[in-house]
């Protein structure tokens, strides 16, 4: 059998949730993390952060708006899908999915970025033309109140979402941990940590994810970075970090002791076709590498050229260590066979529905939307007074 | 009411929700097929849908019911467990067809049939009759020397 | 199988029944046939499996499975005495051709013909978001194929391999007990086919049921016992080493 070696059940060979199904953890987690940094400022007062606020929740709305896309290419009847909303079974995790996406969508990322921004809003509606105008116009809902006490209200209100957001994204991102934790016929997914597994590493690539745009996106505007604001976003990362990777040794170290009827088909695995993917870039050059970078920084006092760098180094690490965290997670929970006598290969189509391709192609459109948004929703003043530092 | 004027726009946007929820209620009552919910959580008419697929294998009560000579020659012998069809293949077509006679199936080739069962192989139950075909029969059809459907050369079955 | 007198006057009006509505050339569900009458299951008896394949070709014939792919299946089993974790198993092609033959080395051989388990407490139907997969109030397992979203959360759920995505329907399919059959008093085409009698239907809420009297005086076992599934997929004579 192609690809196949030992013992599969027949129905077993070939893979049923391809690398969208890995890019869609991904996405969210890069979204719910990219939050939680935002609620760092207006929830708990980190005001070193406050330069990235706005753009933090740009990049989770850029996101969130590809989120669906993967899912609805691996569906077989993707015309069938708003039957998750007309007739969602309360018994199944993927069942959520609809009215979590839409409660978050709109009642936490779209109103709590309507309510930052709408002061602007009203004054583009004012002094912009043609399409753009109408687009603005529209976003006032028709309400052109700006008054002080409008703004107040709408502060105290934006501050009650962000408050209702935090867990919220938990639960938009944690669910996603939760579809996999609660199978019990997969050893390698059955686990009560998988959503806090999930939800932990969420933040790291969010947070992680925020960092890297920041600073290269101030570097494209030839702007100074603000250097506080990424020694903190830093450190918040690797104290995320920290608990991310502490949770994941539990849960190997318990895997290992415990040794249950999976534990010889699963060590296999991970140290024949898992290893690059798992030990090499998920542990050695995803995890430890950045650990141990951002450690340096937060006990050594370094140049900001030298952290900047160090920052970035990190981050980018940081980001693909995660997706090789969910590719680990998805892809290898069915390299195996549930018979725990066999193994099969995971062929990745480059121009299919769900090939290389199409996953590259959603990995970047984010980047797109998020370009759109930033010149549709400026998050800085128009011009700035900070000519680029040294190094940047 | 200054609250109100103040905060328009949130009732505006609350609005939206509003209105889009009773939309999604309209649509939810077209779109919601009638038989979903009538057992549980799931279209009640499904089962009957299944259950009218069309039937391939006729089952052996229907054979037997028109072959009544070689239900009882069966019945004596070894094979009398064995259904019709599990040798002969589906036959629902030849039993509901008008002209029985006129949509009669292939009689099975022996030397490939018998073979699939009797082959003798370290994996078979013991006591099950198996065989090395090239040893006993040396490449004759088996139904050279036993009848089919009463196979046993001891218990009057032979040719 | 042998086929008692009792079995014969069960079984003879319900073929009428079913020979008329097979004659009618348009099968509908027999008139008499009440779900909650009936509460379904398997015995499969492993002494008695000789490999030779019919049950996975006549499931195949009856329900136009496609290639590659299979509502049910026959593995065989080469086991150490010394050592029962660790088996030697084969299934080529699923058992549809049958199996090589085997050489004798000491070690013990045997078949074991899977399928669906019709749990009574499925996680399969417990995961589907939308409810297009089901247990019947007769107690079977059955997928609604106008419903289903392809999305395969119940194949991933299955403990038992017995799921898999229809390559052109492009929604999920598994054995359905033959249901299209059992309500109009026939047996699934497995059982039908099976030449020794190792397969067997078994209706669990029938008290006339001769398998009743099997399950009583036999110790049978279920597959994955640990998962709890409520798996309504009886093995007779089930070595510690399947899987």
């Amino acid at each position: 059998m192609n690809g196949v070696e030992g013992f599969m059940y027949p129905n077993e060979y070939a893979l049923q949730w391809s690398v969208l199904i890995v890019l869609y953890p991904f996405i969210t987690g890069l979204v719910a993390g990219a939050f939680i940094l935002a609620s760092l400022e207006r929830v708990f007062h980190v005001e070193a952060v406050k330069p990235t606020y706005r753009l933090a929740l740009l990049t989770a709305l850029s996101f969130l708006i590809v989120a669906p896309l993967p899912l609805q290419l691996h569906l077989g009847h993707p015309e069938r899908s708003p039957e998750m909303y007309f007739t969602p079974h309360s018994t199944s995790a993927m069942a959520m999915f609809g009215y979590v996406y839409l409660w978050y969508l709109m009642a936490v990322l779209v109103l709590e970025i309507w309510l930052d921004y709408r002061r602007e809003i009203v004054l583009l509606a004012q002094s912009s033309k043609g399409l753009l105008r109408i687009v603005y116009s529209i976003m006032t809902l028709g309400s052109w109140n700006i008054s002080e006490r409008s703004l107040a209200i709408d502060n105290r209100v934006g501050w009650i979402v962000t408050i209702v957001g935090i867990p919220s994204a938990f639960i938009l991102h944690g669910y996603v941990g939760f579809i996999f934790g609660s199978i019990k016929a997969n050893p390698w997914w059955s686990s009560p940590l998988m959503p806090v597994v999930f939800i932990f590493s969420a933040m790291v690539s969010g947070i992680a994810g925020v960092m890297v745009l920041y600073m290269a996106i101030t570097k494209l505007r030839k702007q100074s970075i603000d250097v506080h604001c990424v020694d903190t976003i830093a450190m918040y990362l690797f104290y995320v970090f920290i608990i991310d990777f502490s949770l994941e040794m539990l849960d190997l170290i318990h895997r290992v002791y415990e040794a249950d009827e999976s534990f010889r088909s699963l060590n296999f695995l991970v140290h024949t076709q898992l290893y690059i993917s798992h030990i090499v870039i998920q542990i050695f050059l995803g995890t430890l590498t950045p650990i141990i970078l951002l450690g340096i920084t937060q006990v050594v006092h370094l140049p900001e050229i030298v952290r900047k760098r160090i920052y970035a180094t990190a981050g980018c690490l940081t980001l693909i260590g995660i997706f090789a965290m969910r590719w680990n997670v998805v892809i290898g929970g069915q390299l195996f066979s549930k018979s725990f006598l066999g193994y099969t290969t995971y062929k990745i189509g480059l121009v299919s529905k769900e090939g290389l391709i199409v996953a590259v192609f959603l990995s970047i459109l984010p980047l797109f939307i998020l370009w759109a948004l930033i010149k549709l929703l400026p998050p800085w003043p128009a011009s700035s007074t900070h000519a680029p530092a040294a190094g940047d | 009411m200054s609250v109100l004027k103040d905060a328009g726009h949130l009732f505006r946007f609350a609005g939206l929700f509003v209105l889009a929820f009773l939309l999604f209620l309209v649509i939810r009552h077209f779109v919601v097929p009638p038989s979903f919910g009538q057992y549980g959580h799931y279209r009640g008419a499904a089962m009957g849908e299944i259950a009218a697929r069309s039937v391939k294998f006729a089952g052996h009560d229907t054979c037997e019911a028109c072959h009544v000579d070689v239900a009882d020659a069966k019945k004596a012998g070894k094979h009398a467990h064995v259904n019709c069809e599990a040798c002969h293949g589906p036959q629902a077509k030849h039993a509901s067809a008008d002209d029985p006679s006129a949509a009669r199936p292939q009689l099975p080739d022996s030397t490939a049939l018998c073979v699939r069962c009797h082959t003798a192989s370290a994996a078979k139950p013991k006591g099950f009759p198996q065989v090395i075909p090239a040893d006993h029969s040396n490449g004759m059809p088996c139904d050279t020397c036993h009848k089919p459907h009463n196979p046993g050369m001891d218990a009057g079955g032979a040719k | 199988m042998n086929i008692s007198r009792r079995q014969i006057l069960i079984l003879l009006p319900a073929a009428a029944v079913a020979w008329k509505s097979v004659l009618a050339g348009t099968p509908e569900t027999a008139s008499n046939y009440t779900m909650s009458d009936h509460w379904w299951g398997m015995l499969i008896d492993i002494p008695k499996c000789i490999g030779c394949g019919n049950c996975v070709r006549a499931c195949q014939m009856e329900n136009d499975v496609p290639d590659g792919h299979f509502r049910t299946w026959v593995e065989r089993y080469h086991v150490s005495d010394e050592d029962m974790t660790n088996p030697e198993v084969i299934s080529p092609d699923g058992g549809k051709e049958g199996f090589p033959v085997a050489e004798e080395d000491g070690k013990k051989y045997f078949f074991v013909p899977k399928m669906c388990n019709h749990c009574a407490d499925s996680p399969c139907t417990q995961v589907c978001p939308v409810g297009a997969t089901f247990i019947a109030p007769d107690g079977v397992v059955l997928i609604d194929p106008t419903y289903c979203l392809g999305c395969a959360y119940c194949v991933q759920a299955c403990p038992y391999g017995c799921r898999y995505i229809h390559p052109t329907k492009e929604v999920a399919d598994k054995c359905t007990l033959c249901y299209h059959r059992i309500t109009k008093g026939l047996t699934t085409a497995c059982c039908e086919s099976c030449p020794t009698g190792a397969r067997q239907l078994v209706d669990l809420k029938d008290p006339k049921d001769p398998i009743h009297e099997f399950l009583k005086t036999h110790p049978v076992q279920v597959l994955k016992p640990q998962m709890a599934t409520g798996s309504k997929a009886f093995y007779n004579g089930l070595d510690g080493s399947v899987r």
